[in-house]
């Protein structure tokens, strides 16, 4: 009815209604694509930075632990070599890894790999209380404690977003999105939870005491 | 909106056959969902910047430390909560604490900084969970050395009240150390408001008022014509646009983010909440 009335007018007009429409197109889900994608790939960012954070430790803590006995040097070459291991694997990613669940697997096996060579090695400190009582090693020991934290934290968040993410692009209407506009995006890989991780939490009606 | 629940295209693009595996991939996608959220503890409500559920302290030990975290606070804008919990639920303090911190949102929105001094006299377990923009200021070092060396050794004696007060003690002093740090991350303005809701607001009235003058003129026209001008020009505008429908939906929709803020300020005695910072894992925990 307005753009009969308003005749040539109404061109430029409905011009400039249909830029105004995107903007609120954005409340129907259009941006969801994108902007979890982005947000995914943020927390991966995040996941790789603290890995790096872990492996850069390693040198301190090695160098903390020279005391070492001959028969426990096993251990410290272990950490050393899953190191490297793991350093190789943050460089060499590949390109698609987000979307190629091998090559993350194949990451993520690496990275586990030094999570327990480290464990290894913290349990053998507990034989020498004289490293183990020092204030330096107390402090690196918190550092990993923390980056470890750090590590799981992100790996959670990046499931998370991923979860999103997939959700999205495999649910109404985020898959006719896809179709539409972003027939690229692929579903994203994610980690599996290592069985150490995965507890059932202990019900406590804090009465223990 | 409506164009793209029309039946005739979604069938064009996507064969009926997928859609039952679509289905039952939705299905699973929401149980997993459902488990993930479910794997998340019960959280004590935020009362203050001394929540003491575990009855660690008396009256007069909260209001001093009240009073001690809104004066740093008012400062240097850091959040520090107290929080004493009788129970953990079964988690890790590691998990608890971050979970509550983000939660909570203690510390300020985009500046991270929040520390929370976590007391689990159950499980015999303390942790200093810190925000993510103050672990350079406070590392998983020296966290750990506030509880080794001020907080553990005075909860091992039974004195929770000095334990905690030590403790908070030693936060306290990790991130005012650095005067010129201190000053710098007060000042440092809160991050930019997203003002995307108000732009497109701005554009809808400019359109609003665009329609409501073009209506104008055109009515103005349309006065000033003879009758058969105005046949005239009826006959050339002849089925032209069906007319433009608005759907104002989306307005308001992008109005968010004014979640930040500060909460108490100075004073101490008035409602407290966290400014919205987020926290990364950073801390160290220990027990006795």
């Amino acid at each position: 009815m307005i753009a009969s009335r308003l005749g040539r007018i109404g061109r430029p007009f409905a011009l400039l209604a249909l830029l105004a429409l995107t903007p609120p197109l954005a409340g129907c889900g259009i941006n969801n694509i994108p902007t979890y994608e982005q947000s995914a790939k943020a927390a991966w960012s995040e996941v790789l930075n603290q890995y790096k954070r872990r492996s850069d430790l390693i040198p301190n803590l090695v160098e903390s632990v020279k005391g070492f006995a001959d028969q426990e040097k096993s251990v410290l070459t272990g950490v050393v070599e899953a190191r490297a291991k793991a350093t190789q694997a943050q460089i060499n990613i590949p390109a698609d890894i987000l979307t190629n669940p091998d090559a993350m697997k194949k990451f993520q096996d690496a990275q586990d790999g030094l999570k327990g060579a480290l464990g290894k090695l913290l349990a053998v400190t507990e034989n020498y209380p004289d490293i183990k009582s020092g204030e330096n090693f107390r402090k690196l020991q918190d550092e990993i404690a923390g980056t470890e934290n750090r590590v799981a934290i992100a790996r959670r968040d990046y499931i998370k977003s991923v979860q999103q993410f997939n959700t999205e692009i495999t649910t109404i209407p985020g898959v006719w999105w896809k179709r539409f506009m972003y027939p690229a995006s692929k579903e994203m890989a994610s980690f599996d939870i290592p069985a150490d991780e995965i507890k059932v939490p202990k019900v406590d009606f804090g009465t223990k005491k | 909106m409506a164009v793209v629940t029309s039946p005739r295209l979604v069938g064009g693009w996507w064969p009926l056959a997928r859609v039952p595996v679509a289905i039952a991939m939705a299905m699973l996608l929401f149980v997993l969902s459902a488990i993930l959220a479910s794997a998340e503890p019960v959280f004590p409500e935020l009362t203050g910047r001394v929540n003491d559920a575990a009855n660690l302290l008396t009256a007069a030990d909260k209001a001093a430390l009240e009073a001690q975290l809104a004066a740093l606070e008012a400062r240097s804008t850091d959040q520090i909560v107290v929080v004493t919990v009788p129970s953990l639920q079964g988690y890790a303090i590691e998990d608890y604490g971050y979970q509550l911190g983000r939660k909570w949102g203690i510390g300020q929105k985009g500046k991270d900084n929040g520390v929370i001094l976590i007391v689990a006299p159950n499980e015999h377990k303390v942790r200093i969970e810190v925000g993510r923009r103050l672990e350079p200021l406070l590392p998983d070092g020296k966290a750990g050395s506030i509880i080794a060396g001020s907080i553990a050794p005075m909860f091992r004696r039974g004195d929770f009240p000095g334990g905690i007060k030590a403790g908070v003690a030693g936060i306290e002093s990790a991130l005012t150390g650095d005067k010129a740090e201190l000053e710098e991350r007060a000042k440092r303005p809160p991050p930019p408001v997203d003002y995307s809701g108000y732009i497109q607001l701005a554009i809808w009235l400019l359109i609003v008022a665009f329609v409501i003058r073009q209506q104008m003129l055109a009515a103005r026209a349309m006065a000033s014509m003879t009758p058969e001008q105005r046949r005239e020009w009826e006959h050339n505008n002849r089925g032209r646009g069906g007319g433009i429908v608005f759907l104002p939906g989306g307005i308001g929709s992008g109005s968010g983010g004014w979640s930040g803020g500060f909460g108490g300020g100075g004073g101490g005695g008035g409602g407290f909440s966290g400014g919205g910072g987020d926290f990364g894992g950073g801390g160290a925990s220990g027990d006795w």
